[in-house]
């Protein structure tokens, strides 16, 4: 893997971008080349939000995703905003309890995990984000599973600290989710 | 070797300000660097810092020219209608000599405009921004890194010329996260004789001030001051050349299209172009030098900016006309793709 | 035996004010009150744009020259940057009060630590008499030649009265320089005023009705008159906030 482009996007308050910090601190961790840029302004309060991560061997040039490797989508506006700026053979990544809608392209990977319906059975009423992130570690291989806490330790902030062990729940959830490939 | 930490390029500024002694902070709130002064907010009380929301930009400007007065590193930080806002006290600082740092994370105008990344403060920010005869160092960082490092090298510069420097971020700089490396705290070393701090009866008494009514000393003023900036010309330009020396396609870009063009320009090297980048890190003084030796070898030049066509005419001035430039935009909170970058680059080729 | 002198606090240079004005008065109170003080060493001012523009010539204590009307904000980074020093401003009406008014405002509301010496004389002086936003109404300015018509261009300001509606400042008083009594007055008040921020006791504004013979188009002794029979009509005397008897929190 030499650099992979990310695009996560949803409503706010859906944790896109707690999302992607997650994965690009975790690449930091291992040594990769990172950034994250958020979509920022009016649609951080309830609009649809997102953010671009890059991981990379070599030095980031664009922080911004335009055609993005891997995809995943938390809402049906994001989808059909961004289904189609997906690269060929890009792996999409679907909230299926929130968006009914399938992807229309076939040359791609689509991936449908019912993450906010899992979220609630499993009392995490807030963490679909990272069982998607979990989701997306293990279809794509772009962080390591294994240490995954040690990402998230950084960006749970300390006032929050008791929270770490649900996150890492809903990673693993998400992880161990099986889905049939599409 | 420092951690490296996951940071905003707003917080990047922040933390470096309070590395470099800076100590005390005015701003406004507006959109999108807010987070310096959130940041700022919470960080300086607990190191015996001050942190003060002021009434206006033009407030904080001046809170800002009198700290500097006392001698003392101070910053201030808004966007592109804050920055006009602030005009008056940046030619206020200049006639008076005095240093400070001013950062402006750039947002689309002109008026209100939007809120989105622009980098078409660019004629305000190297032609001064105020009114009078005076030139600011203008410091583009490309970088989370770059945030943080021209933050310390913006108070250090203001420092030993006494002038102010503005660092022009934009939108996209201040709001993405990078690996930060935070320097080591520096002292400034700098005396500044001239501050009014009391003459405590072993001194004259030492006026900060910018009105001389007398045009035979105003003109002796503005000339000190321009060798002052005839020095900074000499010494100071900073640019990144990235694949630059053998190019005949020469792109010319700082901040975030610098980033966009970088790609276009590895682009262009694999599909058998010969193009490279040269991005200013320093604004004004514009780095000429590089320009005016690629332009030897190059056969075009091409403009990449978040704006009408500003830094263009200092691209053209650098190289004396020699060459072609031709403007690759976006403009409104628009960022130009690699691949548009990329299309001129092959137009260009094609000439 | 010496019976009269000028305070330390004041340069060489003469003042370039015309005959009759009253701001070499004040300069000197204010003077007065630093050598009073002792604190002429450890003191800051901040000259306004207006006819004390070259303030920073007069006062032997450093200066700084602000901006127009940005003298509060000016001498808030000041204050800030050196707590321990004395940090006064000296103002006209349309710098305080017209293009300064945010800063004087929040400055004040925030009870920064300084000192404000405002000279009301009710006209621009600097730029040759023009309306100030203290000008009486019906008064005859440059650019209110039939007078200030309150129907078009509103009232007066009385910036004391409005600033002791503020729940900040510390001490507001308002004094005239016309006659012998009243200037003593004004030392005490400008006195008081740099005692306050000694005591850490915050924002402490003196505001001294002044005079203006020369765009006021009278000889000096009938501007005198003026400010009597007019002025402090409309802007009384007196202390209109003093919270300096309270405990400091």
């Amino acid at each position: 893997m030499a650099t992979v482009q990310i695009l996560i996007a949803g409503f706010g308050g859906q944790g896109v971008l707690f999302a992607g910090k997650c994965l690009a601190y975790k690449g930091l961790l291992e040594g990769k080349q990172v950034s994250w840029l958020p979509s920022y302004g009016p649609e951080m309060r309830g609009g649809t939000a997102n953010c671009s991560v890059i991981l990379s061997d070599t030095p980031v040039g664009s922080p911004i995703v335009s055609s993005p490797d891997v995809l995943t989508v938390m809402n049906l506006p994001s989808l059909e905003k961004y289904e189609h700026a997906a690269k060929k053979g890009a792996k999409i990544f679907i909230d299926s309890s929130m968006i009914e809608k399938q992807v229309s392209r076939t040359d791609v990977e689509a991936f449908y995990v019912p993450a906010t319906k899992m979220a609630g059975e499993l009392g995490l009423h807030t963490l679909a984000n990272m069982i998607l992130v979990g989701k997306m570690i293990r279809e794509t291989g772009m962080v390591r599973f294994d240490d995954f806490e040690e990402g998230l330790k950084k960006v749970v902030s300390a006032k929050h600290a008791d929270l770490l062990g649900a996150n890492l729940t809903a990673v693993k959830a998400g992880y161990e989710y099986f889905t049939e490939r599409k | 070797m420092a951690e490296k930490v996951l940071m905003k390029g707003n917080e990047a500024i922040a933390e470096a300000a309070i590395l470099a002694g800076c100590r005390h902070y005015f701003g406004y709130p507006i959109t999108p660097q807010t987070e310096i002064a959130a940041y700022l907010a919470k960080r300086m009380p607990k190191i015996g810092g001050c942190f003060l929301q002021a009434e206006s930009e033009i407030a904080a400007i001046n809170m800002v020219y009198g700290v500097a007065s006392a001698g003392k590193r101070v910053m201030t930080s808004s966007s592109s209608p804050g920055i006009s806002l602030k005009g008056e006290g940046l030619s206020y600082l200049a006639g008076s000599d005095l240093p400070a740092l001013v950062v402006n994370v750039q947002r689309g105008g002109p008026g209100l405009g939007g809120i989105q990344p622009s980098q078409s403060d660019y004629f305000q920010a190297t032609r001064g921004g105020g009114h009078g005869d005076y030139r600011m160092i203008v410091l583009a960082p490309a970088s989370a890194q770059e945030m943080a490092d021209l933050t310390i090298k913006g108070f250090d510069l203001a420092d030993n010329y006494r002038v102010t420097c503005m660092l022009l971020a934009d939108g996209t700089m201040g709001q993405m996260m990078e690996p930060v490396e935070l320097p080591a705290p520096v002292e400034p070393s700098v005396g500044k004789p001239w501050a009014v701090t009391g003459t405590e009866g072993k001194r004259r008494h030492n006026i900060i001030n910018s009105l001389s009514l007398v045009p035979e000393e105003l003109e002796q003023l503005n000339f000190a001051r321009f060798e002052r900036y005839a020095e900074i010309e000499r010494k100071e330009p900073m640019w990144e050349s990235f694949m630059a020396e053998d190019a005949d396609i020469v792109v010319v870009a700082f901040g975030i299209a610098a980033r966009v063009s970088k790609n276009a320009v590895v682009a262009a090297r694999e599909s058998g172009i010969k193009a490279g980048l040269i991005r200013p890190i320093t604004l004004w003084p514009f780095p000429k030098q590089p320009l005016a030796e690629a332009a030897q070898k190059a056969k075009h030049f091409i403009s990449v900016e978040l704006s009408m066509g500003q830094m263009i005419e200092d691209v053209q001035l650098a190289i004396r006309c020699s060459r072609p430039v031709t403007l690759c935009n976006r403009v409104g909170g628009m960022i130009p793709t690699p691949e548009q970058v990329l299309e001129s680059i092959r137009s260009a080729n094609r000439r | 035996m010496t019976v009269f002198e000028k305070p330390k606090s004041l340069t060489d240079a003469p003042f370039h004010y015309c005959p009759g004005c009253t701001h070499g008065i004040i300069h000197r109170l204010v003077a007065e009150a630093i050598d009073g003080l002792g604190i002429e060493g450890v003191t800051v001012g901040v000259a306004p744009v207006g006819c004390a523009v070259m303030a920073y010539n007069y006062f032997a204590c450093d200066m700084v020259e602000a901006a127009h009307g940005r003298a509060p904000a000016v001498a808030t980074g000041l204050k800030r940057a050196m707590p321990d020093r004395i940090v006064f401003t000296y103002q006209g009406d349309g710098d305080l009060a017209s293009i300064g008014m945010a800063e004087t405002v929040h400055s004040a509301t925030r009870n920064e630590n300084i000192t404000v010496i405002f000279v009301n004389n009710a006209i621009y002086g600097m730029t040759g008499g023009q309306m100030a936003p203290t000008s009486l109404p019906g008064q005859v300015t440059q650019t209110s030649p039939y007078g200030r018509d309150v129907k078009t261009v509103g009232y007066p300001i009385r910036v004391c009265e409005m600033l002791s509606q503020l729940d900040g400042p510390a001490y507001i008083e308002r004094v005239a320089v016309n006659n012998v009594k009243n200037v003593r007055n004004a030392g005490k008040a400008i006195r008081k005023a740099f005692e306050n921020q000694i005591n850490g006791r915050g924002f402490s504004l003196v505001e001294v009705v002044s005079s203006c013979p020369t765009n006021w188009g009278m000889t000096p002794q009938n501007a005198l008159r003026w400010v009597e029979e007019n002025m402090i009509p409309y802007y009384p005397l007196g202390v209109f906030k003093d919270r300096t008897a309270e405990e400091v929190k």
